[in-house]
């Protein structure tokens, strides 16, 4: 049995009332004081609410009305559900606020405008209907459901509504029913707002969130124009934008070749672009190749396309540790890794089209140099500091050991395989010298505490000129917002002085004759690397490094790189007080994640730069979804379905469709010659809103919002698409003069705007196109034509224009295509990490689906071999989920995390703190001296 | 399901209902692109219908477009129950007030009190978008807090583990063993 609790003067109990009346569903009815608490989960009194024989309640009005709805015959159709959210979501808070002014405050006028947005996009909706009702010629729940929100205010005929005569003749038409009658009658007995039994209901309720109304009417976004995609133009912009189109290419000469070398130039916006130097020692994925280098390669082509002087460099990052053990896996030297993998680095950059100006690297003469010179002069001002530090050294591998080559005994907790920085078992930080019985991992020899002095850039003393030019720097450049948090959360926590120098062999080597056995740390010589490589490339490289006034330096980076960036290296040209350029905007992404989990070398999960060129899928498609993907502003994952979706919904539907369409037009209606153009107001509309997307492009590329960008470039294909389905000039061109001249404006405009597109489109895809350029015959003086100063959407491709040959610019990607791709990279590793994802939570159902399908079955009686196969399959699981446990040696990495913010002074300690989340980075972070590498705790899953 | 030559097209402007939308993607190929307005509504366009709005609205009609009808409840009683939960996370979940959140954590860990899933032993689209429009507060929780909603903590790893439901967004650590336990004493 259902039981319905309703109370007096609540408009929503009128809802369910008079749907009750109408569906005739079998309900007993209670009613019961506003306060009466009926549903025993939730702490306020809620009403209406319908008791269901499960003895579960429904407590919204309109789940309750839908639900008798359903019951009584009449399932909800989607047009139903709209409207019904709708009211829940947009004209309940509006209503809530009306009634508030009208029967509290007596503002019957305020009232009725609160609530014009709604009314107005209601009235629309009825114009557009040809059926009395909302969603079919005979009532529906929406429309009693509507008609009761409504009919307090409605009803009152004091308030003027303005002009809508639709939704009066709606509302009246649904408050003749018999049931609205009544359960008007029974709820506010037929007196709207004036009834008493309302203002008693009103007062009880809080006062609706003034702030939300407000903003709900502050929002144009939501009226149904703009919804479907129709950005309003004003008068004025139409004509504005039909004025530029008329204008017609500009007299401007062609972008001039790039002559190498290329320096700064008087009286032209000179852009230093730098993306972080990838480590030799590896095959990049996919992560670092979006982090960094095609970030940077869309920023550079994007601003030689706008005529700015723009000088791109970068190369690999060559000299420390992580390369001399790879030497000793590969049985090479560590010079002959550095040409091997040098080579591969800048192989798959080529394959993925990314212009340098100039690839270098860190093993030259020029860096040992420029590195010396900054360091002499670093210690000439006194900005170097001396330090012992005791570490462990192995004398049978003639080397300081890195804390992860160190195991023993915990000084803790005595367990017996400890790291030398961090206890397995009782998860405390360790200080590797004070292990009990240490062991080389290498060779299992004891090594012996050894002293050795090292060299410390004195951060605290450079803090003050360091955070005068952040202040200048962050408040008249484009930093990413994650570049000024890890910036600013390192000066908050104070600067502490960093070791410059290492016991190692492999790295530029220390001038100073008291460190005669040492070489420069890698994060004081790496950044270095941009000048040295930038003066391989040109004896002038001063003219880009030693000229802030000309020069603005843009640096890419994923995130794991930014205070290396705002504040080391910055300190160091800083304090060598060369008038160096330093970094004006710095551009920091996110993390891209492989599919569920992360990219992993180690683990074989992933995609890596020289596995792309394998799939077959062209390096234009690739760069497209990355940049599609670009971790923005939050982390964002791979995912191959993805992948396939995106290539074949933006690129073959949207993207590839529209500027084969129009070329088809112009190709096989009118004889590969653009025809005659008469433009009507609906053209000149869609003029402006292309040139609106076009300015926005522009707008969003200056700022370095790479992926918001080619969202524009996606929304003038799909006007484009949209354009040509509602003008369908494939049927005009058989009708007669007037048609055919129609066929021949919508061709023309189309042909225009593919011509457009293949501007936008070339930072993201240079061969798509070039392709597309020949295919138009494009005149070589649109790009500047276009992207001059805000964005000029000019007619480019005029009456007569002779197009080439057209063909289309995308393949689709097959689902068997793609789920052999997924297994080929990671299916393995990725099916154990989902595994081990469940073993976090062993006291609950590991197993929900497959436990709950074996459940189900069972219940429905279902024959015992196929209950058989899906028992195998759980046990199966937990089979799985044992051996993953059992293998899983790796303590909660959460547990450590907090502690690793609190490392101890580097004076005393060769404590390293390391990233976990990324075994390859941590590598080469883990030294044998102090160092405080203070991350942002980011907790491994 | 083909939606002929245009596809079926999405816009919102807000990615929180964007990537909720995805899940139920199935083999509908859909565009998603996010307009320059901060629109909250979403809207989907097909080409075999008018264009229906609503995140609710969608999201139903693609579960079933998909075949997935199940994950809109089984019985109309069920079905009921999921729509309620739907109703609740658009009308009380979004743009919730900060201090609205105690009465809606309170309130679901009450309820979630003798359930695995909102609409009882059976996962449901409810669950998908609850997840996502309760994200943001769960990401903010203090460990102890956590332990306070433990109703809703569990219920939330467990969806959060569900496969296919997290996506982009970071998963949210729970601790297996209660930290806080002493209220008593």
């Amino acid at each position: 049995h259902m039981k319905l609790f309703v109370s007096e003067g609540n408009p929503h109990c009128l809802k369910v009332l008079a749907v009750l009346k109408l569906t005739g569903v079998k309900c007993d009815v209670q009613h019961v004081n506003h306060e009466e608490k009926v549903v025993p989960h939730l702490s306020r009194p809620t009403l209406p609410a319908l008791l269901l024989p499960s003895g579960m309640h429904l407590f919204s009005a309109n789940s309750i009305c839908r639900y008798l709805g359903e019951v009584s015959g009449q399932p909800s159709s989607d047009l139903n559900n709209q409207w019904l959210e709708w009211e829940a979501s947009e004209l309940q808070p509006a209503v809530a606020q009306a009634l508030h002014l009208a029967v509290l405050q007596g503002k019957g006028s305020e009232a009725s405008s609160a609530l014009q947005g709604q009314l107005s996009y209601l009235e629309q909706s009825l114009c557009k209907k040809t059926t009395p009702f909302l969603t079919a010629e005979i009532v529906s729940v929406a429309d009693v459901v509507l008609w009761a929100a409504l009919y307090p205010i409605l009803s009152d005929h004091g308030l003027v509504l303005g002009d809508q005569g639709k939704v009066q003749n709606w509302f009246e038409r649904v408050g003749m029913l018999a049931a609205c009658e009544s359960a008007a009658q029974e709820v506010l007995q037929g007196k709207g707002l004036k009834s008493e039994a309302l203002k008693a209901y009103m007062q009880k309720q809080p006062a609706p969130p003034h702030s939300q109304a407000q903003k709900r009417d502050n929002q144009p976004c939501n009226s149904p124009e703009v919804a479907d995609g129709d950005r309003v133009m004003s008068e004025e912009e139409i004509l504005s934008a039909t004025v530029t189109w008329a204008k017609g290419l500009a007299d401007r000469p062609m972008i001039s070749d790039r002559q190498h070398p290329i320096l700064p130039k008087e009286g032209k916006r000179n852009i230093l672009v730098t993306s972080a130097l990838p480590y030799v020692n590896n095959v990049p994925h996919l992560g670092n190749i979006i982090g960094c280098v095609l970030s940077a390669d869309v920023y550079a082509r994007y601003g030689r396309l706008r005529g700015w002087n723009v000088l791109y460099v970068c190369g690999t990052d060559e000299y420390g540790t992580a390369t001399e053990n790879k030497a000793r896996e590969e049985g090479l030297t560590p010079q002959q890794i550095c040409d091997k993998y040098h080579t591969v680095h800048a192989s798959i950059y080529q394959w993925f089209q990314v212009d340098f100006d100039y690839f270098g690297r860190t093993t030259t003469e020029k860096q040992t140099q420029i590195a010396q010179n900054i360091f002499w002069r670093l210690h000439e001002r006194g900005f170097l500091l001396e330090d012992t530090v005791e570490q462990l050294r192995c004398e049978m591998c003639q080397r300081f050991l890195a804390d992860r080559f160190v195991e023993g005994t915990c000084p803790f907790c005595a367990y017996p395989e400890a790291r030398g920085d961090q206890c397995d078992k009782c998860g405390k930080l360790i200080n590797a010298v004070e292990l009990q019985e240490p062991k080389c991992k290498v060779c299992n020899q004891t090594p012996v505490v050894r002293s050795s002095k090292h060299l410390f850039l004195d951060l605290p003393k450079l803090e003050a000129p360091l955070e005068q030019w952040l202040e200048k720097s962050m408040g008249s450049g484009d930093w990413t917002a994650n570049a000024k948090q890890i910036t600013r959360s390192w000066l908050r926590d104070g600067l502490k002085p960093r070791c410059i120098t290492r016991d190692l062999k492999w790295g530029t080597p220390v001038p100073h004759p008291d460190f005669s056995d040492k070489v420069f740390y890698v994060w004081f010589d790496a950044p270095i690397g941009y000048l040295s490589i930038t003066a391989n490339y040109t004896d002038q490289w001063e003219k880009w490094w030693k000229n802030p006034e000309q020069v603005e330096l843009y640096n890419f980076m994923a995130k794991d790189n930014v205070p290396f960036h705002s504040v080391v290296f910055p300190c160091s040209l800083l304090g060598a007080q060369d008038n160096y350029s330093l970094v004006n905007h710095l551009v920091a992404t996110e993390y891209l994640n492989y599919e569920d989990t992360k990219f992993s070398k180690s683990r074989g999960v992933g995609v890596f730069g020289d596995m792309a060129k394998d799939t077959g899928i062209p390096s234009d498609v690739w760069r497209f979804y990355l940049l599609y993907l670009r971790p923005e502003g939050q982390d964002s994952a791979f995912s191959w379905a993805d992948m396939a979706i995106k290539n074949n919904s933006e690129l073959l539907n949207n993207l590839g469709n529209f500027i084969n369409r129009a070329g088809m037009f112009v190709s096989k209606f009118f004889e590969n010659c653009v025809p005659a153009m008469d433009l009507q107001p609906e053209d000149k509309r869609l003029l402006a809103l292309v040139g609106w997307e076009l300015k926005q492009y522009i707008s969003l590329m200056d700022k370095v919002k790479i992926r918001d960008s080619l969202k524009c470039i996606l929304n003038i294909s799909r006007l484009g698409n949209q354009y040509i389905q509602v003008n369908e000039p494939w049927k005009k061109i058989k009708g007669g003069d007037t048609d055919r001249q129609r066929a021949g404006t919508v061709t023309g405009v189309s042909v225009n705007i593919a011509c457009l597109l293949s501007v936008m489109l070339l930072p993201y895809m240079p061969t798509v196109c070039q392709t597309i350029r020949e295919q138009l015959n494009a005149p070589p003086t649109v790009t500047a034509t276009m992207l001059q100063g805000t964005g000029n959407f000019v007619c480019c491709l005029p009456a007569g224009h002779h197009i080439g040959v057209v063909s289309p610019l995308f393949q689709k990607l097959e689902a068997d295509q793609i789920e052999d791709l997924k297994k080929r990279f990671g299916g393995q590793q990725v099916s154990t990490m989902v595994v081990r994802i469940y073993s976090t939570w062993p006291l609950i159902r590991p197993f929900p689906h497959q436990g709950e399908k074996v459940r189900a079955l069972k219940g429905q009686k279902a024959e015992k071999a196929v209950i058989a196969v899906e028992v195998d399959k759980l046990l199966d699981l937990k089979k799985q989920l044992a051996l993953a446990e059992g293998k899983n040696q790796e303590p909660d990495q959460t547990k450590g995390t907090k502690n690793t913010q609190h490392a101890p002074s580097p004076a005393t300690t060769a404590q390293a703190v390391i990233n976990k989340a990324d075994p390859e980075r941590a590598k080469e972070l883990t030294l044998a001296v102090a160092e405080q590498v203070r991350w942002g705790a980011e907790a491994e899953n | 399901v083909s939606f002929g030559d245009e596809g079926c097209n999405l816009e919102t402007g807000d990615q929180y209902n964007t990537t909720d939308l995805l899940d139920f993607r199935g083999c509908v190929y859909i565009n998603v692109h996010f307009t320059f307005c901060p629109a909250q509504v979403p809207v989907l366009q097909r080409s075999n219908g008018p264009a229906l709005s609503g995140l609710v609205t969608i999201a139903t009609y693609l579960v079933r477009e998909a075949n997935r009808a199940e994950l809109l409840g089984e019985s109309a009683e069920h079905r009921a129950i999921v729509q309620q939960w739907l109703e609740y996370r658009v009308t009380k979940v979004d743009g919730c007030q900060k201090e609205d959140i105690k009465t809606i954590l309170k309130d679901l860990n009450t309820y979630l009190e003798d359930k695995v899933y909102l609409a009882g032993n059976q996962f449901t689209l409810a669950d998908t978008l609850m997840y996502y429009g309760i994200h943001h507060i769960i990401v903010d929780l203090a460990v102890q807090e956590k332990e306070k909603y433990v109703n809703v903590t569990r219920w939330f790893d467990h969806v959060q583990h569900y496969p296919g439901i997290r996506n982009h967004l970071p998963p949210v650590v729970v601790l297996k063993n209660r930290v806080y336990t002493g209220s008593h004493h």
